[in-house]
């Protein structure tokens, strides 16, 4: 399963369509744990996210994973800060990515069930999905992507339209993932989500990756520069 | 007056009948429409759905082509399909030429392309709805098409009733391909023509019943299929 780490990013840039660009960005992600990305919106963060996960097209460096690229593909899911349901039952869409791996009818739909469950979408299971509240859809979309079992998982901003009660479900689910080995990578604007969950913290702003550490040190008290008034809850940017 | 009263009368009397002639007539109009219609399906959803996923170079060509084949007068189709399949066409040696066979054919080439469009323009939505998505999960491109095809299989039945309007209503190229031979290539459409022309106005209008009843009940499929879909987004 970690054959997928370590990812390896040298240089990797992306040019935006509206002008501007993200990066260069030199990192790298291995082991287990949560990195969490943070910084204002705009900063860059998204475009990250897509980047590592290989959606993008990069127009200098490069961004490498420790298995062939195919087979990386295979080992990776995302969750986009907009939830993309398709237009299917609820179960249908939690079956929907297994069903593209060749995994049996049977067998998709008995995983869709246990993930449902995982994260209180048991009595949605036959309403179409294009019904769900905002915060369910959500909820689906991270079901889905955890069923098929990946060694890696992106999110961008899974709790940004979620209330109280279902960011505590979901940040529960992903320290689980995250304990059962499947490394997670995700942005928020939330600071003290990030204190939560990260083992690892990452800090954007206009583009660059300003700071990548451990979550000790990241959230050390004392810190200056544009990360320590970021931290202090000033806006940056 | 009292003629289109008269008229009125007869036809419905053949109607309430079950006239033979109007039967066999009938029953060929909707033979011949519903196989061009599942035929021109077989090409243009796929088609539609490959000009939404695949980015090609003559891709923006492709569908400007495809919109204004929706203009194609069917008449003029008809007449190609004629020369193709005359004595001298190429394809002269099929010997398909005045049977329904032949009017399939011509029917497909005018229904192909407005189903294709419609089609399309859905196709296209979902797609930009679920591009992100089906390319994170690295969905292969056949697996692409068919989750489109099938999450907008409301609005591909909404593509067919237009393509079955417009089929079933056509004259031009099944009278050039087809020849309105009675009981052999004669549809709802040509035996108006004909019969109004003979002065046989009763049977002409029982026929035009007949044939407005379906274009409606097609039309009113779509509205209502229309409206459950804006409700339901299915």
């Amino acid at each position: 399963m970690s054959a997928l780490l370590p990812l390896r990013a040298r240089g990797a840039a992306v040019r935006l369509r509206g002008g501007g660009s993200v990066g260069p960005v030199d990192l790298e992600i291995a082991g287990t744990g949560v990195t969490v990305i943070v910084g204002p919106n705009g900063s860059g963060k998204t475009t990250l996210l897509k980047m590592l996960h290989g959606i993008l097209r990069l127009s200098e460096g490069e961004i490498r994973w420790a298995c062939p690229r195919r087979e990386a593909e295979r080992l990776q899911a995302f969750v986009f800060q907009t939830p993309v349901v398709l237009r299917r039952s609820v179960a249908e869409n939690l079956q929907y990515p297994l069903r593209l791996r060749g995994v049996s009818r049977r067998e998709a739909a008995g995983r869709a069930a246990q993930w449902a469950a995982r994260l209180g979408l048991e009595a949605a299971m036959a309403r179409p999905a294009h019904g769900l509240s905002g915060g369910e859809r959500q909820k689906l979309a991270i079901a889905r992507a955890l069923a098929t079992g990946p060694a890696a998982l992106f999110l961008d901003e899974p709790c940004a339209a979620l209330d109280g009660a279902a960011t505590r479900v979901v940040e529960s689910v992903l320290g689980e993932a995250a304990q059962a080995g499947t490394r997670i990578v995700m942005s928020t604007h939330e600071i003290a989500q990030a204190r939560r969950l990260a083992t690892e913290a990452g800090f954007m702003l206009h583009g660059q990756l300003l700071e990548i550490s451990p979550a000790e040190t990241f959230f050390a008290p004392g810190r200056g520069g544009p990360l320590g008034a970021f931290l202090a809850g000033e806006i940056v940017g | 007056m009292g003629d289109l009263i008269d008229g009125f009368r007869q036809a419905f009397w053949l109607l309430a009948t079950l006239d033979a002639d109007l039967i066999d007539v009938t029953l060929r109009s909707l033979r011949v429409t519903l196989t061009a219609l599942a035929i021109a399906g077989c090409i243009a959803f796929p088609l539609a759905a490959l000009l939404a996923v695949r980015r090609f170079r003559f891709r923006r060509a492709a569908i400007a082509v495809l919109n204004a084949l929706m203009g194609l007068p069917p008449v003029v189709a008809g007449l190609i399909v004629y020369m193709l399949f005359s004595r001298s066409g190429p394809l002269g040696a099929l010997g398909i030429l005045f049977t329904p066979t032949a009017m399939i054919v011509a029917q497909v080439v005018i229904v192909t392309p407005l189903m294709a469009s419609v089609a399309h323009q859905s196709l296209r939505d979902l797609w930009a709805e679920y591009r992100d998505l089906l390319i994170s999960m690295n969905a292969t491109p056949r697996q692409r098409i068919a989750t489109l095809l099938w999450d907008s299989r409301r609005a591909l039945i909404t593509a067919s009733l237009a393509g079955f309007g417009r089929g079933i209503g056509e004259v031009g190229a099944i009278m050039i391909v087809g020849g309105n031979i009675d009981h052999v290539t004669r549809v709802l459409t040509t035996a108006i023509a004909l019969e109004t022309g003979r002065g046989n106005l009763s049977l002409a209008l029982a026929l035009g019943f007949v044939l407005i009843a379906l274009a409606v009940a097609s039309s009113l499929a779509v509205h209502w299929l229309g409206r459950t879909e804006t409700e339901e987004r299915w």
